[in-house]
């Protein structure tokens, strides 16, 4: 065990509830340094619950969040409800995250393709922008955790792929560990390490190779689940870019 | 030009100078209803003050504080909306400061200049009250500016980049009370919040950092005030009506003129 990374994050036996329903029972969960968790499960099954605990943004009733001297957080929140009557630019929202990181701002708005962006208005931005504008925010705390509540929103689906790998791209060069919130596990599969099936209770964990085999997720999930992964088991002879534009890898493109 | 009008124009920029910056805080957190309440329930201030026979300003200021702090307990754990606690605080709270100044016989009040403000009958103690309680306030806004922009934006953001939230929302809520109690006397409880949100929204379109737009609030209020005073003293209108009706023309043309971007 001693060359495993250190774990940035620990929820122990995490239980809270509302209203007399149990949101949470018992949640059990760690991220470590390099590592990405994803986060999936119903509608209604505590997943934001959960990460807000995390975030010590609520007091779990029972149990408690244990967190790595020191830690410092990246978080990009699911929703930014701005008032129309903020003059506030891209770059001016960025500035925000404060001064305590040595990575410059240029730097960050080049690795999320959003300079031509940073004098906008925030208002005016697309759902995509948007949430790269907010994982810039996040990212340029430096953190050694990035939390990130259902980071394609509002995207499209060729876009949330390359969110992903984004998000992926992110995780190697900073080594941050990382811990997100889906809808899908199978867009999020190729990037993920960590699958935590969460329906008050934690389901299933694990690789998601084992956990879209498990039992407890085909039951969650049904066999549509099954039939989905099917899509991006294809293969591709060209990519998209972060613009949903096609990048050639050879001349002319298709599925093959 | 007479010395009463000297001391109104005083006191009316005093007023905006300080609704401005704060109004546009306003704005952006919709509390406008909020501002509302808070001035509607003065009124039951300054019946108290009358009842105990302490300092009107004082037990304005208390009783809104108190409201304050009661609305940001209230916003939490409950199931009506905020804008239905706020609806039914803000009336019955006029309606409570009416009902009991109905029972003061031994003075008589004049009801009119507690609810649209007497400018024209500001004395050199309120000239002190507002223009000592307009530098506290802006001087409390500015040091908290950073932290207070932060959770406007994105309240939970703030809270895990480390933002002391309940603290800084506080003390915006004691800055807005503190604000309504000292310029009361001037535009009075029902057009007080106008004060906040008027110039605010007419200083939006030529901003482009919140910061211009929060000075832009002030020097808009202070064109209104001067306007306004001048109408009023022009064609024998009443003052604080006819100074909010200057800042609503204002808006106006600069909506006009400016479309938004």
């Amino acid at each position: 065990m001693s060359n495993q990374p250190e774990t940035l994050i620990e929820a122990k036996a995490v239980s809270i509830s509302h209203q007399g329903r149990a949101v949470l029972q018992d949640v059990n969960m760690a991220v470590r340094r390099g590592e990405i968790v994803t986060l999936i499960g119903p509608n209604g099954a505590g997943k934001t619950t959960l990460i807000r605990v995390m975030l010590g943004l609520i007091k779990a009733d029972s149990g408690k969040v244990v967190r790595s001297a020191g830690l410092c957080i990246g978080y990009m929140p699911q929703h930014l409800s701005l008032s129309e009557n903020m003059p506030l630019t891209v770059r001016r929202f960025l500035q925000m995250a404060g001064k305590n990181s040595k990575l410059s701002m240029q730097d960050v708005l080049q690795e999320l393709a959003i300079e031509p962006l940073a004098d906008y208005p925030m208002q005016r931005l697309s759902g995509g922008e948007r949430q790269r504008v907010l994982l810039a925010r996040a990212l340029l705390r430096q953190p050694d955790l990035l939390v990130l509540d259902e980071p394609v929103q509002g995207v499209d689906v060729t876009g949330q792929a390359a969110l992903y790998n984004l998000i992926t791209r992110i995780r190697n060069r900073f080594n941050c560990g990382v811990l997100m919130i889906s809808h899908d596990l199978h867009l999020v599969m190729a990037n993920t390490d960590q699958v935590l099936c969460l329906n008050h209770h934690v389901c299933c964990s694990g690789h998601p190779d084992s956990v879209s085999q498990h039992p407890a997720y085909l039951e969650l999930f049904g066999t549509a689940a099954q039939s989905e992964l099917a899509i991006y088991t294809h293969h591709h002879d060209h990519t998209h870019d972060i613009h949903g534009n096609v990048e050639s890898d050879h001349e002319g493109h298709g599925h093959g | 030009m007479d010395d009463f009008l000297l001391r109104a124009v005083f006191a009316g920029l005093g007023v905006a100078l300080v609704t401005g910056p704060l109004g546009v805080f306003v704005v952006w957190r919709r509390m406008a209803y909020f501002g509302d309440t808070l001035a509607h329930s003065a009124l039951l201030g300054i019946a108290l003050g009358f009842l105990l026979g302490i300092n009107l300003n004082l037990s304005v200021i208390l009783l809104s504080i108190l409201l304050a702090l009661l609305l940001v307990g209230m916003n939490r754990n409950s199931h009506l909306s905020h804008d239905t606690q706020l609806g039914i605080l803000a009336h019955s709270a006029l309606s409570l400061g009416l009902v009991v100044m109905a029972f003061q016989t031994s003075v008589r009040v004049d009801l009119m200049a507690y609810l649209f403000g007497d400018i024209l009958a500001v004395n050199a103690t309120d000239l002190l009250w507002v223009w000592g309680g307009g530098f506290v306030v802006l001087t409390i806004l500015m040091l908290i500016w950073k932290p207070l922009l932060s959770i406007t934006v994105h309240e939970e953001l703030a809270q895990v980049e480390g933002t002391p939230v309940v603290a800084v929302r506080i003390a915006f809520m004691l800055l807005i009370a503190l604000v309504i109690a000292v310029s009361m006397k001037i535009v009075g409880v029902l057009l007080v919040t106008s004060m906040m949100i008027i110039p605010a929204a007419a200083a939006r379109n030529l901003s482009r950092t919140p910061e211009q737009m929060a000075l832009l609030a002030a020097v808009m209020g202070a064109i209104a005030v001067i306007l306004g005073l001048a109408g009023s003293w022009q064609w024998d209108t009443p003052a604080g009506p006819s100074v909010v009706v200057a800042a609503a023309l204002l808006f106006s043309v600069v909506r006009v003129v400016i479309p938004a971007r």
